[in-house]
C-alpha cells in the first residue's frame, strides 16, 4: 500500500474527491430522483383533484351577480351612509344598470340573488326592469319615480341588501350553511327557528356516522377476534366471506338490501310466516335500512385492520396470563384488548371519515329524514342550481373530513395505511 | 377448541360467541346470495318466492342497448383509469420509498386524500372545473377523475410491497454486474409485481364501482354500469338489475380470486427470496 492513513486526514474517494462532499451529492441526487418520480402524480392530482376542489371552495364565498350586472350602482352605493335612502345618483345608476341588464338579459340572475336575502325582491327587480328605460318628466327625480313605481324602493332595508351584495365575495352561503345570518352591522346571528335546517343536517350526519361506526365495531371486533384465532386454513376460507362483499359493487349490495328489507321482502315474509309479526315491518326507506346497509358496506373496513393487528399478537401472552391465575375475561381485557386498541381505533376512525361523506346509500335506502350533508350538496348542484350553497355545505363537510383525516394521519401515519 | 374440562358457563359462552360470529358472516354474504336467484326469475318484480325460472332478464341485459352501452362504457373508463393510476402511482411509490425528502409525509397524505374526500365534493368540483373547458360529458374527464380516485390504492399497496423489499438484492445484482435496467427488470419488478397488480385491481374496482362522479360528470353517452344501476334502483327496480348484479358479483369473485392468488404467490416469492 502506497498510501498510509494519517491521523485527521480527510477521507477521500478513489478519484481524490472528499468523501463527505461526494456522499452529500449522492444523497442529493437520490432525493432529486425520488422527487422526479413523485412529481408526475403530484402534478396530475393537482390538476384533476386539488384545483377542482379549491374552485369549489372558492364558490362558497363567490358573489358575482350584483357586482357584474349592476356595476354603476355597486360602485356608488359603497359610499352610502346606510341610514336614510341612498342619493339620487344611486337611483339613476340603478336605472342605467337595470336598462343595460334588461338588454343583456341578466336581470333574472340579479333578481335570484337578491331574493335570497329578502323574499319578494325577485319580482320587485323584474317589475322595475320591465319598465326600463324611464323617461323622467321635467323636475322629477329618479328616486321619486322609483318609489312611485313601488314603495319598497323607499325602504332602506332593500337598499341594505343591495349594498351588502355589492361586493364580489360574501359570507352569506357559509353563514346560511350554519343556520346563521348577517345582521346589518355585519355580525352573524342565529337565524329564526323556522329557518334553521343545516345544523340539524350536520348533526344527523355525525349521529348516523357515529352509530354506524359503533355497530361496525360491535360486529367487527368479535368476528376479527374469532377469525384471527382460528387455524389458518379455516380462517382463510372464512375470510373470503368477508372479502367477497368488500369487493362487490356498493350498488349491488344496496339493491340486495332493498330486496331483503322491503315491505314484501324476504325478511318480512319470513317473519310473518314464522308468526313472529302480523304486520310487515318498515325496514327499508328509513333509518333502519340505512344503518343496516351502511354497516354492511363499512364492516370490512373494521374487520380487516383488526384482523391483521390480532394476527400479530402471540397467543402465548393470553395463555401466560391465564396460567398465572387470571380469569380468561380479565386476561382478555388486560392483556389482549390493549394491544388491539390502536389498530382497531384507526379502522373505526376511517369508517367514521368515510361515513360522513356518504351519499349513495342514504339516497337509495333512506327517506328524506336520513339524507346527509352530501345529499344536499348534490341537491343544490342538480336541482336548484345554487352553486353558493352547494359549495358552502361542501366546504364545511370537507373541513370536517380533513380535520378527522389529519387526526388519522397523526395517529396512524398515512404511510402506514394498508389494505387488507 | 374447547377443553373437555370446560364448565357449562364456558361452554355456553364458547358456543354463543361462535353463533354470533357465524351470524355476522351470514349477514355479510346474505345480500349476495339473495340477489343471484332473482335474476333467473320470470317475474317482473324482485320478489320471493320465485314462481318460474327464465333467462329473460339476461336477454334484457345482454340484448338491451342501454345496458350494453353502460357495460361498454365501464370497460372503456375503468381500464384506462387503471392503467393511468397504476403507472403514476407505482412511479410515485418508488420515489416515496427510495429516499427521504422534505415534506414527504405531507405529500403522502395529499396523495392518499382522494380516498377520504367525500365523492360528492370531488364530483361537484370536477364538474365546476371541467364544464367550462367543454370537457363535461366526455370520457376524457371521467377517466382523469377516476384515475385520481384510484391512485391512493396503488400508492398504498406498492409502497407496502416496497417496504418489505430487501434493498440488498439490488446491490447484490449490481455487484454481480447487472446494469440498473436489468436489475429493475429481473429483480425488482418480479418482486413488487404482486403489489402493483393488487393496486391495479383496487384502482379498477374503484372506477368500476364509481357512481357519484359519473353522475355529475358524464352525459348520457358515458353512462357506466353502476350509473345505470343507480338510475334503475331509483326509478323502477326490475330483475334486470338482479341480472346486472349477478354479472358484477361474478366479476368481483374473479377479482378476489386473482388477488388471493397473487397474495399466495407473493408470500412464496418472499419466503424463497429470504
Amino acid at each position: 500500500m502506497s498510501q498510509t492513513l494519517t491521523e485527521n486526514a480527510p477521507l477521500t474517494a478513489a478519484d481524490g474527491e472528499l468523501l463527505t462532499v461526494k456522499l452529500a451529492r449522492e444523497h442529493r441526487n437520490k432525493q432529486l430522483k425520488a422527487v422526479a418520480l413523485v412529481a408526475p402524480l403530484a402534478i396530475f392530482l393537482l390538476l384533476t383533484f386539488l384545483v377542482p376542489i379549491f374552485m369549489l371552495l372558492g364558490r362558497s364565498v363567490d358573489n358575482p351577480e350584483v357586482v357584474t350586472h349592476l356595476p354603476a350602482t355597486s360602485q356608488l352605493i359603497a359610499s352610502w351612509d346606510r341610514r336614510a335612502l341612498p342619493s339620487e345618483e344611486v337611483f339613476q345608476a340603478m336605472a342605467r344598470d337595470l336598462t343595460a341588464a334588461k338588454e343583456a338579459k341578466t336581470v333574472p340572475e340579479v333578481a335570484k340573488r337578491l331574493n335570497m336575502d329578502i323574499s319578494g325582491f325577485r319580482s320587485l327587480i323584474q317589475k322595475t326592469a320591465r319598465k326600463m328605460p324611464l323617461e323622467l318628466a321635467a323636475g322629477e327625480s329618479m328616486r321619486d319615480r322609483f318609489i312611485q313605481m313601488d314603495e319598497r324602493w323607499g325602504d332602506p332595508d332593500h337598499w341594505h341588501v343591495i349594498a351588502k351584495n355589492a361586493k364580489s365575495w360574501t359570507p352569506y352561503y357559509l353563514y346560511s350553511s350554519l343556520d346563521l345570518r348577517e345582521t346589518k352591522a355585519g355580525t352573524p346571528e342565529l337565524a329564526p327557528e323556522e329557518e334553521r335546517a343545516f345544523i340539524s343536517i350536520f348533526g344527523r350526519t355525525l349521529w348516523i356516522s357515529f352509530w354506524v361506526t359503533v355497530f361496525c365495531l360491535l360486529l367487527g371486533y368479535p368476528l376479527a377476534y374469532w377469525l384471527a384465532n382460528l387455524p389458518a386454513r379455516k380462517s382463510n376460507l372464512l375470510m373470503i366471506l368477508v372479502l367477497l362483499p368488500f369487493w362487490t359493487s356498493v350498488l349491488v349490495r344496496v339493491a340486495s338490501w332493498i330486496v331483503l328489507l322491503q315491505r314484501e321482502g324476504l325478511i318480512n315474509s319470513a317473519l310473518m310466516n314464522l308468526g313472529i309479526i302480523g304486520e310487515p315491518l318498515q325496514l327499508a326507506f328509513n333509518r333502519v335500512g340505512v344503518y343496516i346497509a351502511m354497516v354492511h358496506i363499512l364492516l370490512p373496513f373494521v374487520i380487516l385492520p383488526a384482523y391483521s393487528v390480532m394476527k400479530s399478537i402471540p397467543p402465548t401472552y393470553m395463555r401466560a396470563a391465564i396460567s398465572l391465575g387470571d380469569h380468561p375475561f380479565a386476561a382478555f381485557w388486560k392483556i389482549y384488548f390493549p394491544q388491539t386498541v390502536a389498530g382497531v381505533a384507526a379502522g373505526a376512525l376511517l369508517v367514521f371519515i368515510m361515513c360522513i361523506g356518504y351519499y349513495i346509500t342514504p339516497a337509495l335506502l333512506g327517506s328524506p329524514e336520513e339524507q346527509m350533508v352530501s345529499y344536499y350538496v348534490a341537491f343544490y348542484t342538480n336541482v336548484t342550481i345554487n352553486w353558493g350553497m352547494a359549495a358552502a355545505l361542501g366546504s364545511l363537510l370537507l373541513i370536517a373530513t380533513m380535520t378527522l383525516y389529519g387526526l388519522y394521519s397523526k395517529l396512524v401515519g398515512a404511510n402506514k395505511l394498508s389494505l387488507g | 377448541m374447547l377443553p373437555t374440562y370446560a364448565s357449562p358457563i364456558e361452554r355456553l359462552w364458547f358456543w354463543s360467541f361462535r353463533i354470533f360470529c357465524v351470524l355476522i358472516l351470514i349477514f355479510l354474504v346474505s345480500p349476495l346470495l339473495v340477489i343471484v336467484p332473482l335474476s333467473f326469475s320470470a317475474d317482473t318484480f324482485l320478489l320471493y318466492p320465485i314462481k318460474s325460472f327464465s333467462l329473460r332478464w339476461y336477454e334484457e341485459f345482454f340484448g338491451n342497448g342501454v345496458w350494453l352501452t353502460a357495460l361498454k362504457n365501464s370497460f372503456i373508463v375503468a381500464p384506462a383509469a387503471t392503467l393511468l393510476a397504476t403507472t403514476l402511482g407505482t412511479l410515485a411509490a418508488v420515489g416515496l420509498t427510495s429516499s427521504d425528502f422534505p415534506g414527504k409525509s405531507v405529500l403522502m397524505s395529499v396523495l392518499i386524500s382522494p380516498m377520504v374526500v367525500p365523492v360528492v365534493i370531488v364530483g361537484v368540483g370536477a364538474y365546476l372545473f371541467f364544464a367550462p373547458l367543454g370537457l363535461s360529458n366526455s370520457y376524457f374527464a371521467l377517466i382523469l377523475v377516476h384515475t385520481a380516485l384510484g391512485v391512493p390504492f396503488v400508492v398504498i399497496t406498492v409502497s407496502a410491497t416496497l417496504r418489505g423489499f430487501n434493498a440488498n438484492l439490488i446491490r447484490a445484482s449490481a455487484s454481480l454486474g447487472a446494469n440498473p435496467i436489468t436489475t429493475y427488470r429481473r429483480i425488482v419488478l418480479p418482486l413488487i409485481a404482486p403489489g402493483v397488480i393488487s393496486g391495479a385491481l383496487f384502482a379498477f374496482a374503484t372506477s368500476f364501482d364509481e357512481v357519484v362522479v359519473t353522475l355529475f360528470l358524464a352525459g348520457p353517452e358515458q353512462t357506466t354500469l353502476p350509473r345505470q344501476m343507480f338510475g334503475g334502483i331509483k326509478e323502477n327496480i326490475s330483475p334486470a338489475i338482479a341480472a346486472a348484479a349477478t354479472v358484477l358479483i361474478l366479476f368481483s369473485i374473479a377479482l378476489l380470486l386473482t388477488l388471493e392468488w397473487l397474495r399466495g404467490r407473493a408470500e412464496k416469492t418472499r419466503t424463497s427470496a429470504a
